[in-house]
């Protein structure tokens, strides 16, 4: 029995149902007591699953309801294959009687209208065929011509990653800077972009995806984070030092970069020419930074440019109203802030990311 | 994009259980919903089916006390959904050749993958209810589900005062935890 009274009293606090000197009482009693301590938790998440199966039941059920309701109420649309069938079955004779009909009068008809046409030629049509199949060839000509000039030869790659899904990149000035024109090209596809903006001093290029097949994201996975990162700190990158995505980890190993520039900072990992404009990310899956050059002489010695530097670009961009001129949906840009990916382990974290950054292609 | 106004009222509603948004969201979304699963192997069965589980998925999430969905609820369903529906098609190895695929969707695996396991919690749960019998199964939810108190209790279920309801209350919660416990290893 006692018990009993133990269960009932772990249920009063639970609820709220005691006064507060009892609360108090009882408080002090559960911090004294690991066996009452463990008995309150365990039973409250016990409560919680009992509480959580009461309201999904009740949900179900009114689900069922409304379904019902909105059924019987015709409001959910036609249900096409179950009165299909059923109409089927209730005017089938119907059915084979007016396929019948419908054959005859069509072999009728069909027939008068061959008597009555007038003849063609063999020749003429035949004719006809000749110069159909040469305007195609000659259609066929002028397009391959159209796609061969479409089609440049890239001289020059690097990385880029989206800054907003509906497709904003951030990649380095240096990697496209005089290019005449720019390729992106994802997990999905291969698009179009334009560059928006350089901004040379911090290495840091604005492009926009600028074709009819890319398809927007709603919503990044990551965030983009005003802050410097620690001394240490585990990161990542996700790039593309060749034509297949690369993923690399290392550690914040410096708090400046090149020539104590404040503005970047430098960090031990792995990376390659193409890896300019690379995103760096803490393990929370934030953007820290993005990598710009490496020392040549020095294995794994490698800057990036600090990530506020992206939200100071975009602002003076956002600043400059010639710019909207080129581009009307500039003003909507959004950065996201915060990142989706806290938590979650690495894996998981990189299948989340790896459509978000392209490989950059000029010429 | 932000979660508007009316679909975070709608939200809020489906939070508490309540028949109007329920019927609302139901009203502007099922038939989007139908016709994904008509076209891709369905029946209005599944759709039905399907749908409600999304309904669900969506429940725990404004639950959870997020009504912030990042997209149109629309896109949010049918994310869900889509995603529901080509696992049932692949447990019964059939395919899928979404005809409308130029949808946008959002990524949801994460939250139907706690969504899996509250499943499994329900469905043990509901075994484990079931196993109990009667009357301890009514007498467990009326007490914890339907909130009534042990007089009500008492009264209902013919025992002579609420104490002697008490005691078999907290005999068949003992009962049914421990079966539980057996369940959820």
């Amino acid at each position: 029995m006692q018990d009993n009274a133990l269960i009932d009293t772990v249920e009063r606090y639970l609820r709220g149902e005691m006064l507060p000197e009892e609360k108090l009482f009882f408080e002090h009693v559960r911090s004294t007591n690991p066996d009452v301590d463990q008995l309150v938790i365990e039973h409250t998440r016990f409560l919680s699953q009992l509480t959580q199966y009461g309201e999904t039941s009740r949900l179900k059920t009114e689900l069922q309801t409304v379904h019902r309701q909105l059924a019987e109420e015709g409001q959910l649309g036609e249900q096409r294959p179950a009165i299909v069938v059923t109409l089927w079955k209730k005017y089938k004779r119907v059915v084979f009687v007016a396929a019948s009909i419908a054959g005859i009068t069509a072999l009728f008809i069909s027939g008068l209208v061959a008597l009555l046409s007038p003849k063609v030629s063999k020749d003429k049509v035949d004719y006809l065929i000749n110069v159909v199949n040469h305007q195609n060839a000659k259609i066929n000509n002028i397009a391959n011509q159209v796609n061969s000039k479409e089609a440049p030869v890239f001289d020059g790659f690097g990385t880029g990653f989206l800054i907003d899904g509906k497709g904003y990149l951030i990649t380095n000035a240096h990697v496209v800077r005089n290019a005449r024109e720019i390729d992106v090209q994802n997990t999905l596809g291969n698009y179009h972009a334009r560059l928006i903006r350089l901004d040379p001093q911090a290495d840091l290029a604005l492009l926009k995806i600028d074709d009819t097949t890319y398809r927007p994201f709603i919503g990044l996975p990551y965030g983009i984070s005003k802050s410097d990162g620690d001394l240490g700190e585990d990161l990542f990158t996700l790039g593309y030092p060749r034509p297949e995505i690369v993923y690399n980890k290392g550690y914040l190993s410096a708090a400046t970069g090149h020539g104590e520039d404040t503005t970047s900072f430098q960090l031990t990992i792995a990376a390659n020419p193409g890896n300019s404009g690379t995103p760096v990310f803490n393990n929370d899956g934030e953007v820290i930074g993005v990598i710009n050059s490496s020392q040549h002489d020095a294995q794994g010695m490698v800057f990036a440019v600090r990530s506020k530097n992206i939200f100071r670009a975009i602002d003076s961009i956002k600043a400059d109203s010639s710019l909207q001129s080129i581009d009307s949906s500039l003003v909507h840009l959004h950065m996201p802030l915060t990142s989706a990916l806290k938590g979650v382990d690495r894996q998981k974290q990189i299948k989340r990311i790896e459509d978000y950054i392209f490989i950059v292609k000029r010429n | 994009m932000r979660t508007d106004t009316t679909e975070q009222q709608l939200l809020e509603g489906l939070a508490l259980n309540n028949r109007k948004a329920i019927e609302t969201i139901y009203k502007q979304h099922y038939n989007m919903v139908q016709a994904l699963i008509l076209n891709n192997s369905g029946y209005p069965d599944d759709a039905r089916d399907i749908f409600q589980e999304a309904m669900i998925v969506l429940y725990e999430k404004v639950r959870s006390g997020s009504f912030e969905l990042n997209c149109q609820l629309k896109t949010y369903l049918y994310s869900v959904c889509r995603r529901l529906w080509l696992k049932r098609l692949a447990q019964m190895q059939r395919s899928f050749s979404e005809v409308e695929n130029l949808r946008d969707t959002v990524p949801v695996e994460d939250e139907l993958e706690r969504h899996e396991q509250r499943n499994r919690d329900f469905q043990v749960m509901e075994q484990s209810l079931n196993s109990l019998g009667e009357p301890c199964r009514s007498l467990l939810k009326a007490y914890y589900l339907e909130m009534k108190s042990m007089v009500e209790i008492a009264c209902e279920f013919g025992y002579t005062n609420a104490d002697n309801a008490k005691n078999q209350k907290y005999k068949c919660l003992m009962r049914l935890k421990k079966i539980f416990s057996q369940h959820i290893k």
